[in-house]
């Protein structure tokens, strides 16, 4: 059994920083609403304030992990131009993507689309967690920094959901590939 | 008794409301700002070639790094200014979320095109 060094960088930006972060979204929201809820957060203690602080200060570093990861490692190798009249592009996954009118929308309309709405879930989650760690129970008061604040944990859910999607599909139909082999184990053959 | 186990504090009554509305309204401008430089480096040729940062990233680099760059230059004034403030925060808080709405609308490519 055995991953090249670039599918490995893929897993870790997708399921690792990408994927974690995007279940940890609904989470926060849940609980951002609930702690700033008037009506029903009296019942927290500083232990649950603590918590969340902590909850959403990871979540700021995966957010940030996986767009600089994604920007700065997998990008380079998925726009990768070949040398002029390579007919094998299963090495350049945009131009195999481009390559054919079933999915050279995948990189038209799905990459272009995902390279930049993926900034906007770091730019929001870090708002979000400064407003929190700054106002906690008090964001109760502000009402209007509330509804501000849980607009922006949304929009984050929904630019980190886009990103995740087209970049499972892309993935799906041009693979980064290559790089060196890691060998995770040697099983023997039957 | 455990600190954690005892009740969040009742309010700080000496907290304004300028220091959020900074944060908010800065995120709406760094996401607007990304959303208009991807136009603006799709677009003009000259703009697209200074902003190649990171040759291997292209002008995504240099899209992403001025657009962060002047969101936390903006966070930072903001903060500076208003941190000790009352502001109205209904106003500006319905300005960072159109400009997050438009940011999403803008980024979609069939949108972005028709510029």
């Amino acid at each position: 059994m055995q991953i090249t060094e670039r599918a490995l960088w893929t897993l870790i930006h997708g399921m690792a920083f990408g994927g974690l972060y995007l279940l940890a979204c609904s989470g926060a929201l849940v609980w951002l609403y609930q702690f700033t809820d008037s009506s029903i957060s009296d019942d927290f203690t500083r232990g649950h304030e603590r918590f969340v602080r902590i909850y959403l200060i990871a979540m700021v570093v995966l957010a940030w992990a996986a767009v600089l990861s994604g920007t700065y490692v997998i990008y380079p190798w998925y726009r990768a131009a070949p040398l002029t009249g390579r007919a094998d592009l299963s090495m350049f996954p945009q131009r195999l993507l481009m390559s054919r009118p079933a999915t050279s929308g995948w990189h038209s309309l799905g990459m272009e689309w995902k390279e930049h709405v993926a900034w906007f879930a770091p730019i929001s989650i870090t708002m979000v967690a400064f407003v929190f760690i700054r106002y906690g129970h008090d964001l109760r008061n502000h009402r209007q920094l509330r509804s501000a604040v849980l607009v922006f944990a949304l929009a984050s859910l929904v630019a980190s959901g886009i990103a995740g999607f087209f970049g499972a599909e892309i993935d799906d139909y041009a693979p980064v590939r290559g790089g060196s082999t890691i060998h995770l184990s040697h099983a023997e053959a039957k | 008794m455990s600190t954690s186990h005892n009740p969040v504090a009742r309010d700080d009554p000496s907290l304004t409301n300028g220091s959020g509305a900074a944060s908010v309204l800065s995120a709406g401008i760094g996401c607007f700002l990304m959303a208009a430089f991807a136009i603006l480096a799709d677009k003009s040729a000259l703009v697209k070639s200074n902003l190649i940062f990171y040759k291997p990233t292209g002008p995504l680099s240099g899209v992403t790094t001025v657009a962060i760059v002047v969101w936390l230059v903006t966070w930072g004034i903001l903060e500076w200014t208003w941190r000790k403030k009352t502001v109205p925060a209904g106003r500006i808080n319905a300005i960072a979320v159109a400009l997050l709405v438009l940011s999403l609308i803008l980024t979609f490519p069939p949108v972005a095109d028709l510029f």
